[in-house]
């Protein structure tokens, strides 16, 4: 089966080129893609992974808020209890919070400059990995 | 004297006979036009000078769209400014005008342009984050103290709260002392890019459409200094296309914008001599050049021929012009200071009125003081030690660049037709066409980075893996800054009178259900103190809010 992403923009940050071609990639790659669309709160988001039913969040951020709007994400994912689904994290992401992300339990981080090639090798490797582990 | 004809055989001679023998990859510009190894007379086959480029000043406006261009006086330089709150940025302001900058142009934070107060839970991470706080009108008061509003001019980038900050710009003037006729700028109110590349619309397209004219409008005769719209190519271009898509997107917009004051009984003359346009600059030096030249053709045309306009000033294409943002790397970041130099060379021989261009850091945060005055360092030494504006539109009469303006005119011009047939700009950004051709675009593009078919120094070009692990650098915005701004913001709403504010959000409700023009109506609301979120609110029950469809 195909494997499920939802690409997500959360916050007020419209700078959302950078989602759109990922999920472009991503589709032509073989995913189903699902693109939340600009200005999505977490709550949103949060609706949308359960009822797509998704194997994988992909957050794109490019305002400088990652570590608040990850560290927000992923307690409200504990919350409801989705918290088996991994999360990745793309944008404008400074290297010394790639380790702070991962510690969260981000499973990978992709900054800017990173190849589509490798977004989409990432996220096959994450998703075989936790397939496995079922 | 040899004929056109005689060159053209001579040029299939030599092309015959030398590129035979050297032959070269064939080339073309970053939009796709293909390029010969030279171009000579005969490649300006119908080029009738006085028809086609004339003089400065005087249409069709090719050449420049002032009679003196650069040797009178020398664009305007205006970096884009603004973070934190308005004290922060008050003194960033003051900084670049010590340093001899000669307007301002203001960032706003994200929150200030989609209409949230600071204390609104879904933009708590964001205030001061990309711009200026701007809450109520005390902020700005903050923000212009010591700033002398009939001297210096101001270029706001707002769109869907425009007419909430040119109020509140004029009620601060008005604080000042200074009239209204006296002050002077630029207001974006640009909303349909909004929905296509930008992001910051709150509203859907039509109401917000009635806004940027109610905007034109209420200017016309009370702000007649106020440049009241910046047909924006920029962002659209930043989000994916390329040049003649930019071009053409941005006149498409120009024209549904005429359409709509035209639609309330102004006249073309009454309001076209205050509107400006906002392009892009990038590094593929000549087309980037051609393509200003063509458009600014292009809208005189449109301006005199489709609108009937009689006022030359009217068919003038005033250009503020910013450099590429897509074009600078987050890898070895100094080197975009040379990106954006030759940008901003090209800026000048394309005649901008006005420029900004990035900062080193730009392409991963907003700029420091440092980073910010390289810029205006740029633009300085530019104007003031090479010389290149001494004469007016140094590069025109070059077979290859005229060739090129005639092209790239035609490819526009081919594309503006196309979007007429489909209804006009509204039209198509409601279907989503604009949308996903732009996508396509930035698609095809990236992957043209990635794979190296387009270089890239230092990203996909003698990486220097060293610089692979360099940090980079985000502008630090103190932790505490939000908390000030909602205290700042709580401290006004206590102190105002809530049973006027209340008043003036009821009247403008009311006045927002009818056909009024609801300016005067928000600067009553702003001279309470009424916050951008309140009156965002008041219109939003009204009008309701844009719900993205997406196209992937």
């Amino acid at each position: 089966m195909a494997v499920r992403v939802l690409i997500a923009k959360p916050g007020l940050d419209g700078h959302d080129k950078g989602a759109k071609t990922v999920a472009m990639a991503l589709k032509d790659a073989g995913m189903e893609v699902i693109y939340t669309g600009r200005r999505q709160s977490i709550d949103q988001i949060i609706h949308t992974a359960i009822q797509e039913g998704v194997d994988i969040i992909g957050l794109s951020i490019l305002s400088g808020v990652h570590l608040e709007i990850t560290g927000e994400l992923l307690e409200r994912m504990r919350e409801k209890g989705i918290e088996s689904i991994p999360v990745v994290v793309g944008g404008v992401i400074p290297k010394k919070d790639i380790p702070i992300l991962k510690g969260m339990g981000v499973e990978e981080v992709f900054p800017i400059g990173s190849t589509f090639e490798e977004i989409i090798q990432g996220i096959e490797k994450i998703v075989g990995r936790k397939s496995g582990d079922l | 004297m040899a004929s056109l004809d005689e060159i053209q055989k001579e040029k299939e001679r030599w092309e015959k006979m030398v590129l035979a023998k050297n032959p070269v990859p064939p080339a073309t510009t970053t939009s796709g036009l293909d390029l010969d190894v030279i171009y000579t007379p005969s490649d300006l086959e119908d080029f009738d000078y006085l028809r086609d480029l004339g003089f400065p000043g005087e249409f069709p406006f090719t050449r420049g769209v002032y009679p003196t261009m650069y040797r009178g006086n020398l664009w305007s330089m205006r970096q884009y400014a603004g973070f934190a709150d308005a004290e922060e940025s008050n003194k960033r302001f003051k900084y670049l005008l010590s340093q001899g900058q000669t307007g301002l142009s203001v960032a706003f934070d994200l929150p200030t342009q989609m209409g949230f107060d600071s204390d609104h839970p879904m933009v708590k991470n964001e205030v001061g984050r990309v711009g200026v706080a701007v809450d109520t009108l005390k902020d700005m008061e903050i923000l212009f103290e010591g700033i002398p509003l009939d001297k210096i001019t101001t270029s706001f980038t707002i769109n869907a709260t425009a007419a909430i900050i040119l109020a509140m710009y004029l009620t601060v003037a008005e604080k000042q002392g200074i009239p209204a006729e006296k002050v002077g700028g630029t207001l974006q109110n640009e909303i349909l890019k909004e929905y296509i590349a930008r992001g910051t619309y709150i509203f859907p397209p039509r109401p917000s459409l009635r806004l940027v004219v109610d905007v034109i409008d209420f200017c016309k005769d009370r702000v007649p200094r106020m440049n009241t719209i910046n047909f924006s190519g920029y962002h659209v271009r930043e989000a994916g296309a390329d040049a003649i898509q930019e071009a053409a997107y941005c006149l498409s917009s120009a024209i549904t914008y005429v359409e709509e004051v035209l639609k309330r009984g102004i006249g073309i003359d009454d309001f076209a001599p205050r509107i400006a346009f906002h392009l892009i600059v990038g590094l593929d030096f000549f087309e980037e050049i051609a393509k200003i030249r063509a458009t600014r053709r292009l809208w005189a045309k449109i301006a005199k021929e489709r609108f009937k306009a009689k006022n030359p000033r009217s068919m003038m294409l005033r250009l503020f012009c910013g450099s590429s943002a897509r074009e600078a790397t987050l890898r070895e970041p100094l080197n975009n200071i040379i990106r954006a130099t030759i940008d901003m060379m090209g800026i000048v021989f394309a005649g901008a009125q006005s420029a900004s261009i990035l900062s080193y850091d730009e392409a991963y945060t907003i700029p420091t003081e440092e980073s910010a005055l390289i810029s205006l360092r740029t633009q300085q030494i530019i104007g003031y030690e090479t010389g290149i504006t001494k004469v007016v539109d140094p590069l025109g009469g070059s077979y290859y660049l005229e060739n090129l303006t005639n092209r790239m005119e035609k490819e526009i011009k081919a594309l503006i037709d196309e979007i007429d047939s489909e209804g006009g700009m509204l039209r198509c950004i409601e279907t989503g066409r604009i949308q996903n051709d732009l996508l396509k675009k930035a698609y095809k593009s990236d992957k043209k980075k990635q794979n190296g078919e387009v270089v890239v120094f230092g990203v996909n070009k003698f990486v220097d893996e060293k610089k692979r692990d360099e940090e980079i650098i985000l502008t630090q915005i103190d932790p505490d800054l939000s908390k000030r701004q909602i205290h700042r913001l709580q401290q006004v709403r206590s102190k105002r009178n809530d049973r006027k504010v209340r008043e003036a959000l009821n009247v403008l409700k009311e006045k927002a259900k009818g056909t009024e023009n609801l300016v005067p109506f928000i600067q009553e609301a702003v001279r309470e103190y009424a916050t951008v979120g309140e009156i965002c609110n008041t219109l939003r029950e009204v009008f309701g809010e844009h719900q993205e469809s997406v196209v992937l």
